[in-house]
């Protein structure tokens, strides 16, 4: 079924009758052609992309709980592309490509909204910093502008510029960044994947690889045993304990992400804006809640909850930008678990193990990589090569020293 | 998280900073034979469990002694803290 404006308005004339549920509740088949562990944004971007772009049939994508129940529905729907380095720039461009024409490409209201996003500059260090990255951007086909404190000032009025301990000098901006809504991204990737023949099947829970003479033959799972030509991997947050089943060590540490929103507001935030000195960022829903977040926690964690210093750091960043925002409640808070890896940057990759192909690393930023991620790792699997903007997110950049480190910290995961 | 300091008692896991797995006291040997690829894995890589962790964290802001703490990564629960000196001593090192 074609969601359309005509439609809505028959269905809202003949009594909303014609709604078919947007995905099937399929048994798991004994083998599949390629099997996509993890139903959250990226496997079933990968699932989907499988399926319409590289032609892929009998494909299905395993999940323990419900799909979109992880990462994807629990960020803060942030999309921009405005990295620096090489091998992270590209890619990032290419997602946000993909974001641009995803509505149309899978025909879901994804409610992408590129409203910018403007990263606060408070140095001069960090301008040079701020001119230098938005050069790269510009470089690798991005969009990026260097704004002064009074067009700061003119787009937002009540930001704290005159700050004694950070005064705002100016900004760089991406107005091609925005934010979207982030559960119809699973759910739009999801009917997409399926209506094209993909088995998503919910809890389901992966519980073992069987690896015969380095070659992986399928999965153990909660529901029997699945056979696969290929086991694609997709799971971020959880990478180390499911790659722990086939006696994988990974360059990653599981580290608990708090974010934040406020009850609904009238409009008063127009885009997103990022205070990095103060460890803050913020948006604002179309629901009128204001988006926002900080740090990582900095320790490992499962928990999909964190703790209080953190809490009352990110809104100590928060009032002293915007004091204004004081004076909203807050609704809820919540945690997500990320795959920190070593160097902040992630990994899409085949394993030593053949068959056995993982997605994963993404630290706190993948959400805005879905549609690109889905889209590689697609690529990866079906082509056995790397797509050209994801080659550097390899196993082995750890080891012959490659590292893709935008923050320059080393191997100390909770510093990305 | 408050985090019972052998020394100091129950201390807020605010006033520490954190490093990582405990199993970076065990640093591999450099004249080892395979010194390289035993410090790539002591460098990169980690075994990142749900559930019980042995890791190290730093009182920053107290007396400023390394912790060795058993936490487990489901619940935050803290069964276990040791001062790194005693840990590190008791497996061979800095004797």
């Amino acid at each position: 079924m074609r969601y359309s404006g005509f439609k809505v308005l028959k269905e809202a004339l003949t009594g909303h009758k014609g709604w078919a549920p947007a995905w099937r509740d399929p048994e798991p088949q004994p083998h599949y052609d390629i099997v996509i562990i993890g139903g959250g944004g990226h496997g079933l971007a990968t699932a989907y992309y499988l399926a319409k772009e590289f032609q892929q049939k009998r494909i299905a994508v395993l999940e323990k709980g419900w799909i979109g129940g992880g990462n994807v529905g629990r960020n803060t729907t942030i999309i921009r592309s405005n990295y620096l380095l090489d091998g992270n720039e590209p890619f990032y461009e290419f997602s946000l490509k993909l974001w641009e024409g995803l509505e149309q490409d899978f025909n879901y209201n994804a409610m992408v909204s590129q409203r910018g996003i403007l990263n606060l500059i408070h140095t001069d260090a960090q301008r040079d910093a701020f001119v230098r990255r938005g050069n790269a951007m510009i470089l690798n086909g991005a969009d990026a502008e260097l704004l002064t404190t009074a067009q700061i000032k003119e787009r937002y009025p009540f930001l704290n510029t005159e700050d004694a301990r950070f005064p705002i000098k100016g900004g760089l901006a991406q107005h091609r960044g925005g934010t979207v809504r982030h559960d119809a991204v699973a759910w739009g990737y999801a009917r997409g994947a399926d209506s094209r023949g993909v088995d998503i099947i919910q809890n389901c829970e992966v519980t073992g690889f069987r690896i015969e003479n380095g070659k992986c033959l399928g999965v153990e799972t909660s529901r029997g045993f699945i056979g696969a030509g290929k086991v694609g991997c997709a799971v971020a947050g959880s990478s180390g304990r499911l790659m722990a089943k086939a006696e994988m060590r990974l360059p990653i540490e599981s580290h608990v992400l708090q974010a934040f929103v406020s009850e609904g507001l009238k409009p008063v935030l127009p885009g997103v804006i990022t205070f990095g000195a103060g460890h803050f960022y913020v948006s604002q829903s179309d629901k009128g809640g204001l988006v926002f977040g900080g740090d990582i926690d900095g320790y490992n964690s499962y928990a999909q909850r964190g703790n209080l210093p953190v809490v009352e750091d990110v809104c100590e960043g928060g009032m002293a930008i915007f004091p204004a925002f004081g004076r909203a409640r807050l609704l809820r808070m919540w945690g997500g678990i990320m795959d920190m890896s070593m160097d902040g940057s992630p990994i899409i990759d085949k394993t030593h193990i053949e068959g056995l192909y993982f997605n994963g690393g993404w630290c706190y930023g993948g959400f805005k990589a879905t549609p690109a991620s889905g889209y590689c790792f697609a690529h990866l699997l079906v082509r056995d090569t790397p797509h050209p903007t994801a080659a550097a997110y390899r196993f082995d950049r750890f080891e012959k020293g490659l590292m893709i480190d935008e923050k320059g910290m080393g191997n100390q995961p909770n510093l990305h | 998280m408050i985090i019972e300091h052998p020394l100091l008692g129950p201390r807020d896991a605010a006033e520490f900073t954190y490093l990582g797995d405990a199993r970076l006291i065990d640093r591999p040997d450099w004249q080892s034979e395979n010194a390289a690829q035993e410090f790539f894995e002591y460098g990169y890589l980690r075994d990142n469990p749900a559930g019980w962790h042995q890791e190290l964290w730093f009182h920053e802001a107290g007396d400023r002694s390394w912790l060795v703490v058993t936490r487990n990564t489901l619940t935050h629960e803290i069964s276990k803290v040791e001062l790194a000196r005693d840990v590190a001593r008791s497996r061979g090192r800095s004797k």
